[in-house]
C-alpha cells in the first residue's frame, strides 16, 4: 500500500516531534486552559481558542498546535462538570449529558456519573484520534459523497430523535420540536433575507437567537430557579457518594455502547456543516433506543451519561477531518483553529495533508495525548469541584446567575442577550413545568437553520438536475447514502414512538388542575398563529415555505392537543403540571419571587451596567435571601466579582453596559475599554 | 454632478494604480512623534465572527502591528459580529478618538450595505480615517466538460444551465453574478451557503457547475483541483492599472480578465450603466476590500503613527513571504493611496448604485428598505 508507506514514517516523525518536553509542556498548558474554560458554563472551544490566538503568532508550529489541540480536546471532557453538578450544559456538546447526569448528582451519585463520563470521554477521544489517523488518508471521497440531499437526511435523522425524547404525550413532543424549529427561524432568512418575526426596529432579532442563549435559557435557568426555590444542596444525600470505581465499572460494562456512540461522534463530526451541538443528542437518542430497560432514563441512568460523553470527545477527532482536508471547519471552534493554523504559517486544505503529513499527525497525537491528560486531571480535580454539590444552593445560585448572564452576553454583546435569556428562560420554566420535552425543543432549534437551508438548496439543485434528465435527478436525490439514512430515520421514528412512553426524560411528573396547562397551550398556539400569519406575508417563496409548513404542522398538533384537553379528565397525563408536585408545593420560596431576583439583576444591569449591578445583587441576595452574616456576605461577593473581572480581563471581554455607560464613559471594567 | 464624480473617480483610480508598484517601498511617514502606546492594549475590532477571511486578515496584522507600533502595545482582535457586519460598523461610528487604542477593520461586506442603502447602515465612511487598504482579486472557474466550450468568449455558454452556491445576492457574490449575467449566461444562484469554501465543495461534488473564489482561496484550494484536471479557470476579475482601467491580475497573468471576455462576447458591452455598475462594485469588493480605520476625530499625529507602523510592516524584508502565504500577492496601501482607494470603494456615483438596486429587485426580488 502506497498510502501506508507514506503514512507510517510521518506517524513516527510526528511521534518524535510531540514527545519533546517543551511540546508536552505546551500541551499541558493547553489542557489546563481548556479545563478552566470548559468548566465555565456556556463558554466552549471558541472562547478558549480565541483567547490564545494572540499568543500563537511566532510560536514554533508544533508547540502552537499542541497548545491549541490540548485546549480543544479537553473541553468536551471538562464541560461535564457543569452538566452533571449544576444541570447547566457546560458547552453545546454536553447538553444531553444533563438529562441523566444531573439527576445522578441529585441522588448523591455525582462521583459515579463523573467518573463514568471521564472514562467514556477518554475512550471516545482516543478512538476518535485512532480513526482520524486512518481517515485522513481515505476521507476525501467520503466527505465529497455528502452532498446537500445527504446533509438534509442527516438533519432529518437528528430531528427523528425527537420521537424518542418526546415523553409520554407524543404530540406534545412534536409540538415542542415544532416550536423550537419556529424559534430557530426568527430573524433574517438565509436565502433571500426576508425578516421573520423580526423588524429592522429591533436589530437584535434580525440575527436570530443564539444557541448559547437558548441552551442556557431552556436548561440552566429553569434548573437554577427550581433549585433556588428548594434552598438546599443539589445533592440531597449531602455527599459525593462513593463510586469513583463504580463509574469506571459502569463504563466498562457498557463498552460496546461507548464504542458505538464514539463512532457516531466521529461520523457526525466528519460531516461539515452539521455542527457539534447535535452529536450528543443523536448519541443520547441512540443510547435510549438501543437499551432494553428504558425506565430510568431521565431520572439518572448512567448509560445516559456514557453515550453522549463517548460521542462528544470523538467528535473532535472527526471534526478535524473536514477542517484539515478541505479547510472547511466542522464546528465553530474548528473555524478558530483554522485561523490559528494560518498564524503558524499553515493553510488547512488538501495540500496540508500531502506536504505536511508529519505535522498533520502531530495534531492527531496531540489530540490523543490531550485526552489522556484531560481525563486524568479531571479525575484529580473532581473531588474538589464536586464538593460544589454539597453547598447550600442559595450560596451557589446568585453566582450561577452571574455566570450565565455573562456567558449569554458574550454571544451578541448586547443588552438584548440578557432580555432574550430571560424570555427564553421563562419559556424553559413553563416547558419544564408542563412536561413539554425540552430536549425536543432544543433539537428543533438547533436544526432549524440547517433543515431550512438544506431543503431549499437541495430542492433547487435537484430541480436543475431533473431539468437535465430524469435519471440524473433521481441519482442525485436517491443516492445509496440518502436511502440508507432514510431507512435509519424511519427505524428511529418507529422505535422511538413505540418506546417513548416508557421514558421520562424529565422524571415522573404528577398531573394537576386543568387551567394552567390549558392556558400555556393557548399561549403556544397563539404564538404559532402569529408566526404563521407573519410567514404568510413574506413575498419570497424560498423564505416563506419552511416557516409556513412547520407552523402549520405544529398548529395542527396544538389543535389536536386542545381537543384532547377539552375531552380528557383532570387526571389525564396531558395535564401534567409540576406545580402539583409535592416538592414544588413544599418549596421554601415562590417561583415568581425567585425569578424576580434574576429579573432584578438584569434590570439593574440595564441601568447601571453589569459590573456595578453585581455587587448590589450579590450582597442583597446573600444577605436577604440566604441570610448570611455580613462578613461572609462581603467576602463571598468580593470573591465572585473578583473572579468575574479576572476571567473577563483574561479573555479580553466586556461586560454588559447599561444606561449609565451610555451617558458617562467609564474605564474598564465598569464601562467598555 | 454625476459626470464630475465619475471624472474624479477615474483620476483617483490612476493614483491607486500609481502606488501598485511601490507599495513595499514607501516609508513615507516622518512625523511619528507623540503617540506612545506602551503598556496599552489596542483593540482591533472587526465586525465579523472568528470564522472567515476578515478574521484571518486581522489576525495576520495584529501581531505585526504589536511589534511595529511605538511602545509595543498588545494588539488583540475583537470580534463584534452581527447584522451582516453593520452592527460593528455602527458601533465604530459612535466611537470618538481617545488615545488611539481602538481601530476598526472593515470589509467588502461592510461596504456593500453602505453602497446599497441598507436601512441598518448608520455609519459614514467619510468620517473615518483610513490607515491601510488591502486588496484582493478573484477567479471564476468551470468544470472541464463545460470549459471545452469556452474559447475566450461566452457565446457558446449561453445555452447551458449554470448553477452555483452563493452566500447571498447583496454580498460579495453580487460581482460574479452580475458579470455572468452580462455575458448572457443563465446562472441560477443557490443561496444560503455559509462560506465560499462550501460553494467550492458544491462544485467538487458536482452540485454546482460554476464557482469563483477570492485569490488566496483559489491558490490554496482550486489550483490543486486544476492540477488534477477537475476544474479549469475561466477568467479573473482583473486588477486596476494606471489609467483606472481593468488589466490582467498580476497574480494570474495568464488568465483573461472579465473585461476581455466581455469584449469578445456578443451582447456584452464594456461601457454603459451595467459596466459602470459592475466596475464600481468590483472595486469596492476586490481592490479596496479590507481597510483599517482610526475613529472619527483622530489627530494627524495618530494617523501618521499608524501609517508609519504599517509602512514599517510592509517594508519588512520577510513581509512578501509572510503575506504571500496568507493574503496573496496584492497591494497593501497606506497614506494618500489608501485615501484614494477608500474614495473609490465607497464613493460610488448614483447611476451605478441605482442600476444595481433595480437589478437586485428585478432579478432576485431583493429590496433593501424598512
Amino acid at each position: 500500500m502506497d498510502l501506508l508507506s507514506t503514512a507510517l514514517p510521518a506517524l513516527g516523525e510526528a511521534f518524535s516531534l510531540i514527545f519533546h518536553p517543551e511540546q508536552i509542556m505546551f500541551l499541558m498548558l493547553g489542557v489546563l486552559l481548556g479545563l478552566s474554560v470548559g468548566v465555565f458554563p456556556g463558554l466552549g472551544g471558541i472562547a478558549g481558542l480565541s483567547m490564545v490566538l494572540p499568543f500563537i503568532y511566532g510560536m514554533d508550529p508544533v508547540s502552537g498546535l499542541a497548545l491549541m489541540v490540548g485546549l480543544v480536546a479537553v473541553i468536551p471532557t471538562s464541560d461535564t462538570f457543569a452538566s452533571v453538578l449544576m444541570g447547566i450544559p457546560g458547552s453545546s456538546a454536553s447538553q444531553a449529558t444533563v438529562l441523566d447526569g444531573f439527576p445522578l448528582a441529585k441522588k448523591g451519585e455525582a462521583a459515579r456519573a463523573l467518573s463514568a463520563a471521564f472514562a467514556a470521554s477518554l475512550f471516545g477521544g482516543l478512538l476518535g484520534a485512532l480513526i482520524l489517523t486512518f481517515f485522513i488518508l481515505i476521507a476525501r471521497p467520503l466527505v465529497l459523497a455528502f452532498g446537500l440531499p445527504e446533509m438534509l437526511m442527516i438533519t432529518l435523522l437528528g430531528l427523528s430523535m425527537v420521537a424518542i425524547l418526546a415523553g409520554r404525550v407524543a404530540l406534545k413532543g412534536v409540538a415542542a420540536a415544532g416550536l423550537g424549529l419556529m424559534v430557530g427561524t426568527i430573524g433574517e432568512a438565509a436565502a433571500a433575507g426576508s425578516l421573520r418575526m423580526a423588524t429592522y426596529d429591533i436589530p437584535y432579532l434580525i440575527d436570530g437567537l443564539k444557541l448559547v442563549i437558548v441552551g442556557l435559557g431552556i436548561f440552566a435557568v429553569p434548573e437554577i430557579v427550581a433549585l433556588l426555590r428548594q434552598d438546599r444542596p443539589i445533592s440531597r444525600s449531602g455527599g459525593l457518594g462513593a463510586g469513583w470505581l463504580d463509574g469506571v465499572r459502569d463504563w466498562a460494562s457498557n463498552l460496546f455502547l461507548s464504542f458505538r456512540c464514539a463512532i457516531i461522534g466521529v461520523i457526525v463530526g466528519v460531516i461539515p456543516g452539521l455542527g457539534g451541538s447535535v452529536v450528543d443528542w443523536i448519541a443520547y437518542g441512540h443510547t435510549v433506543q438501543s437499551t432494553k430497560d428504558k425506565r430510568r432514563f431521565g431520572s439518572g441512568d448512567i448509560r445516559g451519561v456514557i453515550g453522549p460523553e463517548s460521542s462528544n470527545n470523538a467528535k473532535e477527532g472527526g471534526g478535524l477531518v473536514p477542517t484539515l482536508i478541505f479547510g472547511i471547519p466542522g464546528s465553530g471552534s474548528m473555524a478558530v483553529f483554522i485561523g490559528g493554523l494560518a498564524l503558524l504559517g499553515y493553510d488547512a486544505g488538501p495540500q496540508m495533508i500531502q506536504s505536511n503529513l508529519d505535522l498533520t499527525y502531530t495534531i492527531v497525537w496531540s489530540l490523543a495525548l490531550a485526552n489522556v491528560f484531560g481525563a486524568g486531571l479531571c479525575i484529580a480535580f473532581s473531588t474538589g469541584i464536586a464538593r460544589l454539590t454539597t453547598i447550600r444552593f442559595s450560596l451557589l445560585g446568585p453566582f450561577l446567575f452571574m455566570l450565565i448572564s455573562f456567558a449569554a452576553f458574550q454571544s451578541g454583546q448586547s443588552l438584548g442577550d440578557l432580555v432574550a435569556l430571560f424570555v427564553i428562560g421563562l419559556l424553559g420554566i413553563f416547558l419544564r413545568r408542563f412536561d413539554w420535552s425540552r430536549p425536543a425543543f432544543l433539537i428543533g432549534f438547533v436544526l432549524s437553520h440547517q433543515a431550512e437551508n438544506f431543503s431549499n438548496m437541495a430542492h433547487q439543485v435537484a430541480g436543475a438536475k431533473f431539468r437535465v434528465s430524469l435519471e440524473s435527478g433521481f441519482s442525485y436525490i436517491a443516492s445509496p447514502i440518502v436511502l440508507g439514512i432514510l431507512a435509519l430515520t424511519v427505524l428511529s421514528v418507529v422505535i422511538g414512538i413505540r418506546q417513548a412512553k416508557q421514558i421520562l426524560p424529565e422524571g415522573e411528573v404528577p398531573t394537576g388542575r386543568k387551567r394552567a396547562p390549558f392556558v400555556f397551550l393557548l399561549c403556544v398556539t397563539g404564538y404559532l398563529m402569529i408566526a404563521w400569519i407573519d410567514a404568510m406575508q413574506i413575498r419570497m417563496m424560498s423564505d416563506k415555505i419552511f416557516p409556513v409548513t412547520v407552523s402549520s404542522i405544529t398548529l395542527i398538533c396544538c389543535l389536536l392537543l386542545l381537543i384532547r384537553m377539552m375531552r380528557a379528565p383532570e387526571t389525564d397525563i396531558i395535564f401534567t403540571d409540576r406545580a402539583a408536585d409535592t416538592e414544588d408545593i413544599n418549596a421554601a420560596h415562590s417561583l415568581w419571587g425567585t425569578l424576580a431576583w434574576f429579573a432584578g439583576l438584569l434590570v439593574l444591569s440595564s441601568l447601571i451596567g453589569f459590573v456595578l449591578a453585581l455587587p448590589l445583587f450579590l450582597v442583597s441576595f446573600l444577605r436577604i435571601r440566604a441570610g448570611l452574616n455580613w462578613p461572609r456576605v462581603l467576602i463571598l461577593s468580593a470573591a465572585g466579582i473578583g473572579f468575574m473581572i479576572a476571567m473577563a480581563g483574561w479573555l479580553h471581554r466586556d461586560f454588559p453596559p447599561g444606561l449609565l455607560q451610555e451617558l458617562v464613559r467609564l474605564p474598564w471594567p465598569l464601562g467598555d475599554a | 454632478m454625476k459626470r464630475f464624480k465619475m471624472a474624479a473617480c477615474h483620476a483617483a483610480a490612476g493614483l491607486v494604480a500609481a502606488c501598485l508598484g511601490v507599495a513595499g517601498l514607501s516609508a513615507t511617514a516622518s512625523a511619528a512623534g507623540g503617540l506612545d502606546l506602551s503598556g496599552k492594549t489596542v483593540e482591533f475590532v472587526i465586525p465579523f465572527s472568528e470564522k472567515g477571511g476578515s478574521a484571518k486578515w486581522a489576525n495576520f496584522y495584529a501581531p505585526l502591528l504589536s511589534e511595529a507600533l511605538p511602545g509595543n502595545p498588545t494588539v488583540v482582535v475583537k470580534y463584534m459580529p452581527g447584522a451582516g457586519s453593520t452592527k460593528g460598523a455602527n458601533w465604530f461610528q459612535q466611537q470618538k478618538y481617545e488615545d488611539g487604542t481602538v481601530i476598526f477593520g472593515s470589509s467588502g461586506s461592510t461596504q456593500f450595505p453602505y453602497l446599497l442603502g441598507d436601512p441598518r447602515v448608520k455609519y459614514e465612511y467619510g468620517d473615518w480615517n483610513v490607515v491601510l487598504v488591502s486588496g484582493t482579486g478573484g477567479v471564476a472557474y468551470l468544470p472541464p466538460d463545460i470549459a471545452k466550450k469556452f474559447d475566450g468568449d461566452a457565446d457558446d455558454l449561453k445555452d447551458i444551465n449554470f448553477i452555483w452556491g452563493s452566500q447571498g445576492a447583496t454580498r460579495l457574490d453580487l460581482v460574479p453574478m452580475l458579470a455572468w449575467e452580462m455575458l448572457g449566461m443563465k446562472v441560477e444562484a443557490v443561496f444560503g451557503i455559509e462560506s465560499r469554501g462550501n460553494g467550492r465543495l458544491m462544485f467538487e461534488r458536482g452540485e454546482a457547475n460554476i464557482d469563483y473564489q477570492t485569490s488566496a482561496a483559489y491558490l490554496k484550494s482550486v489550483v490543486p483541483l486544476v492540477e488534477q484536471g477537475k476544474a479549469v479557470p475561466m477568467m479573473s476579475w482583473g486588477a486596476l492599472d494606471g489609467e483606472g482601467n481593468i488589466v490582467r491580475d498580476p497574480t494570474f497573468p495568464d488568465m483573461p480578465t472579465f473585461k476581455e471576455v466581455c469584449e469578445a462576447t456578443k451582447g456584452c458591452s464594456t461601457s454603459g450603466d451595467a459596466w459602470e455598475a459592475w466596475k464600481a462594485f468590483f472595486i469596492a469588493g476586490f481592490p479596496a476590500q479590507k481597510m483599517i480605520f482610526l475613529p472619527n476625530g483622530a489627530p494627524d499625529e495618530a494617523i501618521a503613527t499608524y501609517t508609519k507602523a504599517i509602512d514599517d510592516i510592509l517594508a519588512r524584508p520577510d513581509f512578501p513571504k509572510l503575506s504571500e502565504a496568507r493574503l496573496g500577492i496584492y497591494p497593501q496601501m497606506t497614506g494618500k493611496q489608501a485615501k484614494v482607494a477608500l474614495k473609490l470603494g465607497t464613493d460610488v456615483p448614483d447611476g451605478p448604485k441605482a442600476y444595481v438596486k433595480t437589478w437586485l429587485k428585478e432579478r432576485f426580488g431583493v429590496e433593501l428598505k424598512k
